[in-house]
């Protein structure tokens, strides 16, 4: 199976400070994979790297092909301004973005794909609500709901089912399951190994780089969680610059 | 009665018909303008970039004298310098926007009031700061109808993105490339639409017709559509009752329809149905769900 993602030695960071640090390997397409790992491990980095919100500072992250409406994503504080004056159906239809671009009217066969995506999610009766009332697990509910309209090949959560209830979160793992079905990319980060466990084949374990990374039970081993729990943080404003990137450049 | 009191104003003297259409045009382009400028917490930026634009007028007035073409221009260019420049700061430093236009935009009215002092007198400062919307001439009052027909054309072309940008601005970046050029095109819109009500209100008012609309607005509707329509009435509302009572009381013009903007807006704190301090007071009986 190809890939879908190639991380060739990628650095992504912030002012020069690495977050993941020369990170090599592949996803393949149609796989569902759960990033694990210690806050501050460069999960949500490396999600922003991959939907292109972030350069990376040296090294390439290759999306087999796919442009900017193929993925969607779904960030960890989805940085939405909740006081805007936006009824949930609208706020839902944006996702028909990559269908109906910044002209296109929500008509007809795009309405039905609204009124069904809400329905998947279980938000049917809320169309004319304000974003504004909803409680946080509807909320999440609805950016779901956007996800699915999306229609994209690889789909980035980014702790999704942080602050949801047990039925929401069951809810929307099965709606995840679906996509994995279909045949899309799936990459989540999550703190609930558990849960990794149960549902999710393939883990890359973060730590700055990667700790472990293939079948979710090779992976998620106490050594490999120690590990992990051990490389996180290392921040530090007088570093030197990397001597794997220095020694890559003169080899250029 | 009535007549005399409300439409005799008009019927009979051009200045007023031409005052009237002035103001018209003005609700109906900068209104919807402010309502955007509201809802991005930029209400206050529409006041800076008021000031911004007054370097350029003043240099186009220090070549040419009360030109209109001339101060339009140099209003615009210095409007538009002063935006991309805060834009391009706050985009590419860590520097948030307010801080970075609250740079730009002070350096921008120092040099305006230094280079009207240089050679105006204080009559043209007066006009600079507070326009003259009762002597809107020919000219004027197209390139006024010009600029409105622009930003409502421009505005329905970057509607959607704006909105996006304004309630979810990562998932605009992650599905479009239309973040950026939205939020020029806007900015430059508020340039035009200054400088489109600084002839009519003067440098210190403009913003006037744009945010006092869009605050009114708020307190009666939860849609933005529904904001927008709310904000373009209330603006020309206050034009047409701003106008006849500085016709019958001999006030000026220009803060005479501030005014009543205020006046209007101090109704809808009080008695809005959307957040209003009555509806806070006496909410009624709490519902079943």
């Amino acid at each position: 199976m190809s890939a879908q993602l190639q991380f060739r030695n990628v650095t992504l960071g912030y002012d020069r400070h690495p977050a993941v640090h020369h990170l090599a390997g592949e996803v393949a397409k149609g796989a569902l994979l759960a990033v694990v790992g210690p806050n501050g491990a460069g999960k949500s980095t490396l999600f922003r790297g991959i939907v292109g919100l972030l350069k990376p500072l040296s090294g390439s992250i290759e999306r087999g092909g796919l442009g900017i409406r193929d993925v969607a994503f779904l960030p960890q504080s989805a940085d939405i301004d909740r006081s805007f004056p936006i009824s949930v159906f609208d706020f839902v239809a944006l996702g028909l973005w990559r269908d109906a671009g910044a002209f296109g009217g929500i008509r007809g066969r795009r309405r039905e794909r609204v009124q069904q995506a809400l329905a998947a999610v279980g938000l049917t009766g809320f169309e004319r609500r304000a974003i504004g009332t909803l409680s946080g697990g509807q909320m999440q509910r609805m950016l779901f709901a956007r996800l699915m309209l999306q229609d994209a090949r690889l789909i980035v959560l980014d702790e999704p089912f942080n602050a949801v209830d047990a039925k929401t979160s069951a809810d929307l793992l099965h709606l995840v399951e679906h996509w994995h079905a279909e045949g899309r990319t799936v990459l989540a980060a999550l703190h609930d190994m558990d849960l990794v466990r149960n549902h999710f084949p393939q883990t890359l374990l973060l730590a700055r780089g990667s700790v472990a990374w293939g079948d979710t039970a090779q992976v998620l081993t106490p050594d490999n969680l120690v590990a992990a729990r051990q490389m996180c943080e290392a921040f530090d404003d007088d570093a030197a610059a990397c001597a794997a990137e220095t020694a890559s450049a003169r080899a250029a | 009665m009535i007549h005399d009191l409300l439409i005799a104003p008009f019927t009979e003297f051009e200045f007023m018909r031409r005052a009237l259409a002035g103001v018209v045009a003005l609700s109906l382009a900068g209104a919807p303008i402010g309502v955007f400028l509201m809802l991005r917490r930029m209400s206050l930026v529409g006041d800076a970039m008021a000031h911004a634009i007054l370097p350029g007028a003043a240099i186009g007035f220090l070549i040419s004298g009360l030109n209109l073409f001339a101060m339009t221009f140099g209003g615009l260019i210095a409007g538009f310098v002063v935006a991309i420049l805060s834009g391009v700061v706050a985009r590419n430093t860590e520097l948030k926007e307010d801080a970075a236009l609250a740079t730009f935009y002070l350096a921008s009215l120092a040099l305006g009031v230094t280079i009207v002092s240089m050679r105006g007198t204080n009559i043209d400062l007066l006009h600079v700061l507070f326009g003259n919307i009762l002597a809107l001439d020919d000219q004027t009052l197209l390139v006024i109808a010009f600029n409105a027909t622009i930003t409502l054309l421009a505005m329905a072309v970057i509607y959607r993105p704006l909105v996006v940008e304004c309630v979810d601005p990562v998932f605009l970046r992650t599905v479009s490339r239309a973040g950026a050029p939205t939020h020029l095109v806007f900015m430059a819109l508020v340039v035009i639409n200054l400088v489109n009500g600084f002839h009519a209100l003067g440098t210190l008012l403009a913003v006037g017709l744009m945010i006092l609309p869009a605050g009114i607005a708020r307190f009666w509707s939860r849609d933005i559509t529904g904001m927008i329509t709310v904000a373009v009435v209330s603006a020309a509302l206050s034009g047409y009752v701003g106008l006849v009572l500085s016709y019958h009381a001999g006030v000026p013009s220009g803060p005479a329809i501030i005014l009543v903007a205020a006046g209007l807006y101090v109704v809808s704190v009080l008695f809005g149905n959307v957040g209003g301090l009555l509806r806070q007071w006496f909410p009624g009986r709490h519902l079943e769900a």
